[in-house]
Order: structure tokens, then C-alpha cells, then sequence
């Protein structure tokens, strides 16, 4: 499937916001947070930026975007609709997680942590939604991957959500907390190492799954012949569905990007987070920095992959040898 | 509303009925889907550069050719491919406009252009390839199985069938409804073995392709005799007469 930079950076960005949104809701249910009015704005404003970043990035995706309104009404069928429905009203409850923060007089701690605990649970709702976008797709065998009939999809959705919530919030910790901080960095380790784990998983079992069809199975024609190719092309040039459907990766280096995805994203974060916890002080900062940088860069290498692997049915009827 | 339509037994199902026995793969169909659908309802079927140095344009319906074989047998199979109106088509209920929707009349499946926001999802979710985005207009196109064709009372009784239909040249494209057992393309159908492609998936195609008949085997059948081909009369002829005399052909 077509790798497409509006979905790269859509699902990367407000991935990373809404882990972000329910790493600080959970943060305020458990009084784990500074109340200050500053790190309230920083972290609200970083977290609310990416989701709005995020989604902004999504509608680049479309060719009328000034139809996007519509998106919000078959929520009863359509995962993207019932995604951008759950996006849209997880504002409210991260407004209200916001407002605790900046006007603590007027959102009292019982009001402030109801916000917090919808706002994780929009933030749940929302990334698995974007997960079931593309793991509801018969037609992709990569994205309906599953270990003991569990899919893995909406869990690497929500490891790297989460991961990258853990990330961010560990660097404005570090910038606002110092060394006080420091406490959120063992468990920040834990969950990187845990979504970049199920990805593993995921790329185990992509490998190891069998093409579940054939060109005689898109064709129908098994039932009386054995072999079949094609031997001339529909048209001439290069249509929609070759371009956005018959994406050929370029397996030699598929290797070395996934390499490259979870040493970068996630084994330098963690180094840099245990250096950053041991260190203290502007270092850590610095570390926590250069951590949330290189996931989110691990991150987006992870998610191109995530669409230039995945294959899609009607690419067979082209009979690619390739 | 992309939700499905209940499903009633004796709704009206109308799609087409493929014979790839009789498909000469002359893409007849293709040009006269495309002249037909761009031209009509409710934009244009857009092509870029259609003249130039990269021809590239939205298609309704494509031709694949291949050769098949099995132990005994070789041969040519042609492909068209265009929407299957499915009677699941998760096309439909992915989009999350409403634009994409299935007839409850007469199970077509349609778009509605002014509806769509040209994310393209429907086209992941179609397993055939049967939708095409509009590269011009920027919404998504298939099939429409004619809408604006069957049912217009402007046009002759007997041309109110899908332009495909109308231009096959071999009598390969049947329409008709599929939902009513006693209809024409029912009874073909049943006459028929019909093939499912990606029946697995379970999207349930209202078309139908009736499978290539299996190629007659001459059991026993012996190698064919060279031919002669000198037909000299001077020394080579007398020589092979000659010669044949002295060893007569078995």
C-alpha cells in the first residue's frame, strides 16, 4: 500500500498526542503531576498540538477537505468515521484536563479528574479506532495479522501511542522537575520496550504468514487449472490502483529499515532515558530530548514500513513477479 | 448511509453475467464503458495528459489477459473486470461520508459524488481493484452498471443495458436481475459453472463469471504425421518417391 506522507505523519503525530493525553490523565488521577500553571500550559499545549497537528495532517489526505464535516456521520459502520467522532469529542474532556491546570478555581479536583479519566479514555478509543481503519481491511492480509487470535495491529498502535506519551511527557518533566523527575524514567524504558517488542511480533508473523491468495483465487479460475500468468497489461501506463495499491517495497533494504526503526526509536530513547534519569540536571533534558526526537523519527521509518509491506488483493489481477 | 440495506430474499439483485469462455478479450467494453461514462452522469471520467507523453485516467472497467494450463490443457482466458455490486461490499461500509452506498431497488452500488471527500478508503477496501479514483475531479468512480442507462426512457427498450453490455461484440456480458431465479442471467448462471473470485473473503459478488468450458481431450489421439513439404517435382520428388517405395511410411 501506498505509503502516503499525510497518513505517515497523521497517524505518528496524533498517535503520539493522544498517548501523551492519557499519559497525563492518568498522571492527574494519580497526583503524579506539578499543578503549576506554566507546566500545565507546556504540557497541555505540546500534547493538544500534536493531536491537532496530527489530524490537520489527515485532512491532506483528502481530495475535499472542505467536505471533511461529513466524515462525522456513519460512525455506525465506518472506523474512520467513528475515529474522527472519538477525536473530535476527546477535546472536551482534554479541555476540561487543560482548564484544571490553568484555572484551578473554577475546575474543582473532582470536576479536573473526571476530565482526566475520559480524556484517557477518548485517548483509547481514539488510536484504537485509527488502528481499525486499516485492521478491518479484508483485503490486506498484513493488517488482519494475529498471534492466538489476538490482532496485533491495534496493539502496536497503542504500544507506540503510548510510548511516545511516556516519551514526551518524560521530557517536560525533566525540563520542569529536574532530578525530581527522575521516576518516570523506568517505566517510560518499560513501555518502549514493550511496543517495540509487539512490533517484533508483528514483523515475526508478517514473515512467517503464508499468502493467503493467489492470482487463481482473485481470478477464480483454481477450481479447473493450475498455472496462470498474464501475458499482456490491462492499459498501457500506470493507474490508480498500481500506484496506490500495488506499492512495491524495495525488499533489500526492508532489513535494514526495520533495523534502523527499532535500534533508533527504541533502543537509543532507552539508553538515553536511563542516561538522562542518571544524570540530572540540564543533561537529562538534553537526553529526554534527543530521545522523544529519535522515537518519533523510529516511529514514522516503523509506520512507511507499515504501508509499503502491506499488500492488497487487486494487485494480484497485475500478476507482479516482482 | 453506508449501512447496508436489509437484506430481503426476493429483492431485485441486477448485475451482469461474464462468460470467459466467450470473452475474446477485444476490450470493447473498456472503450464503451469509457465514452459512455464520460460523457455522463453526474461528471466527466477524467484522464490526464490523454494525448500526452504519460496517458493516465480513471477506468470503469479493465480487461486482464492471461494463459492458463493445467495437465492436459492450455489456454487463453480473458478477464474483465469492473464492480461486482457485492451483496457485502465493504466498500460501502467503510466510508465515512455516506457517499458510498448499496441500492435497496436494486443492490447497485453507487457514489455519491457530492458526498465524497476523496480519501480513498473504499478502494482499500474493495479486494478487486474496482474502484478507480477521478484523478481530475477528486472523487472516487466505479462502476455504476449504467444507472443513468437502464432505467432512461430516452433511449430504445432494447439499449437500455449497460454500455459494456450493449458494445460486446461475442455475447459475453449478460444483464439482467440475478435476485429473480426465473430471470435470463439466472438460469445461465445455473446452467453454468460460475466461479467466485476471493469467495473467502466473503463480499458475496452479485456478478457473475460462468468458468471457461474444459477444452475437449482427443483420448488416444496420435502425433501428428509431418507434413510433406517438398512438393518438388524434379530429382528431390523422385528421390522421395523413390525412397518411400523402398521404406513405405508406417
Amino acid at each position: 500500500m501506498n505509503p502516503a506522507y499525510s497518513v505517515l505523519f497523521f497517524t505518528c503525530l496524533s498517535g503520539a498526542g493522544y498517548g501523551m493525553l492519557a499519559v497525563l490523565g492518568i498522571g492527574v488521577l494519580f497526583d503524579m503531576l506539578p499543578r503549576g500553571f506554566v507546566f500545565g500550559i507546556v504540557a497541555m499545549g505540546a500534547c493538544l498540538g500534536l493531536i491537532t497537528a496530527g489530524l490537520l495532517c489527515s485532512t491532506l489526505h483528502l481530495h475535499h477537505p472542505e467536505r471533511a464535516w461529513r466524515a462525522f456521520s456513519q460512525w455506525r459502520s465506518s472506523w474512520l468515521s467513528r475515529e474522527g467522532v472519538a477525536a473530535v469529542a476527546t477535546f472536551i474532556p482534554a479541555a476540561v484536563l487543560a482548564l484544571g491546570w490553568l484555572f484551578p478555581a473554577v475546575i474543582n479536583a473532582t470536576l479536573w479528574k473526571l476530565g482526566a479519566f475520559a480524556s484517557v479514555f477518548g485517548a483509547i478509543i481514539t488510536v484504537l479506532c485509527t488502528a481499525m481503519i486499516y485492521a478491518s481491511l479484508k483485503p490486506v492480509q498484513q493488517w488482519r495479522i494475529t498471534l492466538s487470535s489476538i490482532p496485533l495491529v491495534p496493539f502496536t498502535y497503542f504500544g507506540f501511542a503510548l510510548a511516545g506519551g511516556m516519551a514526551w511527557t518524560q521530557l517536560l518533566l525533566f525540563i520542569f522537575e529536574g532530578s525530581r523527575a527522575s521516576g518516570i524514567s523506568i517505566p517510560t524504558c518499560i513501555i518502549l520496550a514493550i511496543a517495540w517488542w509487539v512490533k517484533l511480533l508483528y514483523w515475526k508473523q508478517v514473515d512467517t504468514q503464508a499468502n493467503a491468495h493467489n492470482l487463481l483465487d482473485a481470478t477464480g479460475l483454481k477450481e479447473s487449472w493450475e498455472n496462470i500468468h498474464a501475458f499482456d497489461s490491462p492499459h498501457t501506463e500506470q493507474n490508480y490502483l498500481q500506484k496506490e495499491m500495488g506499492y512495491q517495497v524495495a525488499r533489500k533494504h526492508r532489513d535494514f529499515l526495520r533495523r534502523t526503526a527499532w535500534s533508533g526509536g527504541g533502543i537509543l530513547p532507552i539508553l538515553l532515558s536511563l542516561v538522562g534519569m542518571w544524570a540530572g540536571g540540564p543533561a537529562a533534558s538534553a537526553c529526554a530530548l534527543l530521545a522523544v526526537a529519535l522515537f518519533m523519527l523510529g516511529t514514522l521509518v516503523e509506520r512507511w514500513l507499515f504501508f509499503a509491506e502491506a499488500m492488497h488483493t487487486s494487485s494480484l489481477y497485475y500478476d507482479n513477479k516482482g | 448511509m453506508t449501512s447496508l440495506p436489509k437484506r430481503n430474499k426476493d429483492a431485485k439483485k441486477l448485475g451482469l453475467v461474464i462468460d470467459l469462455d466467450t470473452c475474446v478479450g477485444c476490450h470493447a467494453c473498456v472503450v464503451s464503458c469509457k465514452e459512455w461514462n464520460t460523457g455522463g452522469y453526474p461528471a466527466p471520467l477524467s484522464d490526464t495528459q490523454p494525448y500526452g507523453r504519460e496517458p493516465s485516467g480513471a477506468f470503469l472497467n479493465r480487461v486482464h489477459s492471461y494463459e492458463v494450463e493445467n495437465e492436459t490443457a492450455q489456454r487463453t482466458v480473458y478477464f474483465p473486470k469492473s464492480c461486482l455490486h457485492c451483496e457485502n461490499p465493504q466498500c460501502v461500509t467503510v466510508c465515512p461520508t455516506g457517499a458510498s452506498y448499496k441500492r435497496v431497488e436494486d443492490g447497485i452500488v453507487l457514489v455519491d459524488e457530492d458526498l465524497c471527500i476523496g480519501c480513498g478508503l473504499c478502494a482499500w477496501a474493495c479486494p478487486y481493484g474496482a474502484r478507480e479514483m477521478d484523478p481530475v475531479v477528486g472523487v472516487m468512480k466505479k462502476c455504476t452498471l449504467c444507472v443513468d442507462r437502464i432505467y432512461n426512457e430516452n433511449i430504445p427498450p432494447d439499449e437500455r443495458k449497460p454500455a459494456c453490455v450493449n458494445a460486446c461484440p461475442a455475447g459475453a456480458r449478460h444483464f439482467g436481475d440475478l435476485g429473480d431465479p426465473e430471470s435470463s442471467v439466472s438460469k445461465l448462471a445455473a446452467q453454468r459453472s460460475t466461479q467466485e473470485p476471493l469467495g473467502d473473503l466473503d463480499y458475496q459478488p452479485t456478478n457473475k463469471y460462468l468458468a471457461p468450458r474444459k477444452p475437449k481431450s482427443v483420448p488416444n489421439a496420435k502425433p501428428l504425421e509431418p507434413v510433406n513439404q517438398n512438393q518438388d517435382n524434379g530429382f528431390i520428388g523422385w528421390l522421395d518417391a523413390m525412397l518411400s517405395r523402398l521404406n513405405p511410411p508406417t
